[in-house]
C-alpha cells in the first residue's frame, strides 16, 4: 500500500470526476466531490507524513524505469504542496457547494480535474508530463473562469486563454529544444546529461530560459503579469480562491528546475534579471492594490504581490531562503484564498454596492467584520499573525544576499502601501454607511460558506501558533530540494537503497 | 530537407505571431492554430529527420526516434481541444458584446 501512495492523489480526483459525469444530479455530484476531496486530504496528509522520512519516493508508472518511463517523484516539497492543494480544494469546494455550483453546468467534474492538474504538476518528475498536467489544470481553469457567465468573465477568459495558449506553445518549443539537444525530458536525467560535455551549451541555455519564461508567465512575473489582476477579479469567488494556488505552481516549478538542473551547471541563468523583475512586480502589485476599486480586485493584486515576493527567492539558490519562501507560500496562499471567499460573502450583504469601496448598507454580522480584521492583519503582514512571521523569516533569510538592501526597501515599502490600502478599504466596507441605512435583508449565508471562510481566515492565527513545526518542515523540505545529487541518484537508480519501493512493510 | 522544414516552421511562426497580435478574435484564433502547427513540426524535428525510417527498432534496420512523434500526438490533441474551447469562448464574447474584439468591449 505504501508503495502506491504517490499515485493516490492523482487517482482520487480523476475517479471522482469520472463518477460525477455519470449523473448530472447536483446533490450526487456534491456528495462525491466533497467525499473525494476529503479522501484527497487524507491521502496527501498521509503522503506528507511518509515523505517526512527524507526518502525520495519514485513511482514508475507502468514500472518502466526512470529515463524511459514517466515517474512521479515525491519529496517533502511535492508532498507538502499536494497537502496544501487538498486543504484549499476541500474548503473551496465546501464553499462552492452552498449555491455557487448551481450557476452553470459541470462545476464539480471540472473542479476535480483542476485539482488533478495541480496535484500532478507538483508530483511529476518529467517535464513533458509537467506540460500535460499544466494543460489539464489550465483547461479546467478556462471553463471554471467562465463559470457563472457574464461579459466580464468572457472578456477576461479570452485574454487568459490566448495568453496561456501562447505560453503552451513556448513550453513545447522549450521541450523540443531540450529533447533535441539533451535527448531526454526527465528532470533528473536532464540534470545528469547537462553536467556531461558534448552537447550544445547555448541551445540548452536557451531552452531553459524559455522554460523559466513560461513558468514566470504562470507565476505572474512583471512583464507577463498584466493578465492576472483582471482575470482573478472577474472569476467567481470560489474559483478565484482556487486560482490563488495556480501562480504557486509556476513558482514551485521554477524553484525545482533551478535547484535540480540549473544550480549545478548554469547557476548564472537566473541571476540579476529574475530578482529585479520580481522587485518590479512587488512594486507594481502594491500600486495596483492601492488603486483597486473593489475588494475582489484588491485580493487579485495581493495574490500578485505574494507571487512577486516569492519570485525573489529562486535566484538566491539557498536552502535558508527557500525554506522561508515555502512558509510564506503556504500562508499567503491560504490568506489570499480566504480574502476571495470573504469577498464573495461581503458582496452579497451589501446589495448594489457589492464589494466596491463606496458607502453602502452596513454589514449585518459582527463575525464578518472580525474576520475581515484578522485577515487584513494577516495580509498586511502585521503582528501577531502568520503574514508577519512569513515576511519576517523571508526578510531575515535575504539579509545577506547580493540584492538584500533593495529587497528590504521594496518589500517593506510595498507592505506599508498595502497596509494603508487595506485600512482605507476596510473603513469603506465596515464603517462608512449611507445615512440611516439599514442592513439589507438577504438570504442567510449557508453554513458551508461560513465554515469554509472562517477556517481559511483562522489559518492566519493557526499558522502563527504552528510556525515552529511548519518552518521546521519547510527547512527540511528546502534542504532536500537543494540536494540535486541525491535527487538525480534517487530517480535514476531505482535499485539503490533509498528507493520508495524498498520501504514495503 | 532540413532547410525546407526550417523555412516552413519559420514562415508558420511568423504568420502565427502576426495574426495573434491582431485585435479581433478570429485572426487570433487562426494565428494560434498556425503557431501550434509550427510548434508541432518543431517538436517533430527535435528527434532529427530521417527518410524511410519507421519508428520501430528491428535488427539492422534504420529507425526514427518514436518519442517526438508521441509528444507531437499529445500536443496536437491538447492544442485541438484548447482551440475549440477558444472558438466557443470567442463566439460567446461576440454574442454577449456584439463585437469580435479580443477585449470584447461593448461597441458604442
Amino acid at each position: 500500500m505504501n508503495a502506491n501512495a504517490p499515485i493516490l492523489p492523482i487517482l482520487i480526483p480523476l475517479l471522482a470526476a469520472l463518477l460525477q459525469m455519470v449523473s448530472g444530479r447536483l446533490a450526487f455530484q456534491r456528495a462525491v466531490g466533497l467525499l473525494a476531496t476529503a479522501l484527497l486530504l487524507l491521502a496527501t496528509g498521509w503522503l506528507t507524513l511518509l515523505a517526512d522520512d527524507g526518502v525520495l519516493r519514485v513511482y514508475a508508472l507502468g514500472d518502466w524505469p526512470a529515463p524511459f518511463g514517466i515517474v512521479l517523484v515525491v519529496d517533502r516539497l511535492a508532498a507538502g504542496m499536494t497537502l496544501l492543494t487538498a486543504v484549499l480544494g476541500f474548503l473551496v469546494l465546501l464553499y462552492a457547494s452552498a449555491g455557487f455550483d448551481e450557476e452553470g453546468l459541470h462545476f464539480h467534474p471540472l473542479f476535480q480535474f483542476q485539482l488533478l492538474g495541480l496535484v500532478g504538476a507538483f508530483l511529476t518528475g518529467d517535464l513533458f508530463n509537467l506540460f500535460v498536467f499544466f494543460e489539464i489544470m489550465l483547461l479546467a481553469s478556462y471553463v471554471l473562469l467562465a463559470h457563472g457567465g457574464g461579459l466580464a468573465r468572457t472578456r477576461a477568459g479570452i485574454t487568459y486563454v490566448v495568453l496561456n495558449l501562447v505560453g503552451s506553445a513556448l513550453f513545447l518549443i522549450a521541450l523540443g529544444l531540450l529533447y533535441g539537444t539533451l535527448g531526454t525530458l526527465n528532470l533528473a536525467d536532464l540534470a545528469r546529461v547537462l553536467a556531461l560535455p558534448g552537447h550544445d551549451q547555448a541551445l540548452a541555455r536557451l531552452a531553459f530560459a524559455l522554460l523559466i519564461a513560461v513558468f514566470a508567465l504562470k507565476a505572474g512575473l512583471l512583464p507577463l503579469s498584466f493578465w492576472l489582476p483582471h482575470t482573478y477579479s472577474a472569476a467567481g469567488a470560489p474559483v478565484a480562491a482556487l486560482f490563488a494556488i495556480m501562480t504557486k505552481v509556476g513558482i514551485v516549478a521554477i524553484l525545482r528546475v533551478q535547484a535540480i538542473a540549473l544550480a549545478p551547471v548554469m547557476p548564472d541563468l537566473l541571476d540579476n534579471w529574475l530578482t529585479t523583475l520580481a522587485l518590479a512586480t512587488v512594486a507594481f502589485a502594491a500600486l495596483g492594490a492601492l488603486a483597486a476599486p473593489r475588494l475582489k480586485s484588491l485580493a487579485a493584486w495581493l495574490v500578485l504581490l505574494s507571487a512577486g515576493t516569492l519570485l525573489l527567492t529562486p535566484a538566491q539558490a539557498s536552502a535558508g531562503v527557500s525554506a522561508a519562501a515555502l512558509y510564506y507560500l503556504v500562508q499567503s496562499t491560504l490568506a489570499g484564498a480566504a480574502l476571495f471567499l470573504l469577498t464573495g460573502i461581503i458582496a452579497e450583504q451589501r446589495g448594489k454596492a457589492a464589494d466596491q469601496f463606496m458607502a453602502g448598507p452596513p454589514l449585518p454580522s459582527v463575525w464578518l467584520k472580525v474576520a475581515f480584521l484578522v485577515l487584513a492583519t494577516t495580509l498586511a503582514a502585521l503582528p501577531p499573525f502568520s503574514g508577519f512571521i512569513g515576511k519576517l523569516m523571508l526578510l531575515t533569510s535575504m539579509r545577506d544576499v547580493a540584492a538584500g538592501t533593495a529587497v528590504w526597501v521594496v518589500v517593506l515599502t510595498a507592505g506599508f502601501v498595502v497596509m494603508a490600502a487595506l485600512a482605507r478599504d476596510g473603513c469603506y466596507l465596515i464603517w462608512k454607511h449611507r445615512a440611516a441605512a439599514q442592513p439589507l435583508v438577504v438570504e442567510p449565508i449557508g453554513w458551508q460558506r461560513v465554515t469554509a471562510t472562517l477556517l481559511l481566515v483562522a489559518a492566519g492565527p493557526l499558522l502563527a501558533v504552528l510556525a515552529r513545526p511548519l518552518s521546521d518542515y519547510t527547512m527540511r523540505a528546502a534542504e532536500q530540494l537543494h540536494a540535486p545529487g541525491a535527487y538525480v541518484t534517487g530517480v535514476l537508480r531505482p535499485g539503490a537503497a533509498n528507493n520508495g519501493r524498498e520501504a514495503k512493510p | 530537407m532540413e532547410v525546407l522544414l526550417s523555412i516552413a516552421i519559420g514562415v508558420l511562426t511568423a504568420c502565427g505571431v502576426f495574426l495573434i497580435l491582431r485585435a479581433r478574435t478570429f485572426p487570433v484564433l487562426l494565428g494560434l492554430t498556425l503557431l501550434s502547427y509550427a510548434v508541432n513540426l518543431f517538436l517533430f524535428a527535435s528527434g532529427r529527420l530521417r527518410i524511410d525510417a519507421p519508428p520501430l527498432i528491428r535488427a539492422g534496420a534504420r529507425y526514427a526516434d518514436p518519442l517526438p512523434q508521441a509528444l507531437v500526438l499529445t500536443a496536437i490533441v491538447i492544442g485541438f481541444g484548447m482551440t475549440a474551447y477558444l472558438a466557443i469562448l470567442a463566439l460567446r464574447g461576440l454574442s454577449e458584446s456584439g463585437a469580435d474584439h479580443v477585449d470584447a468591449r461593448q461597441e458604442p
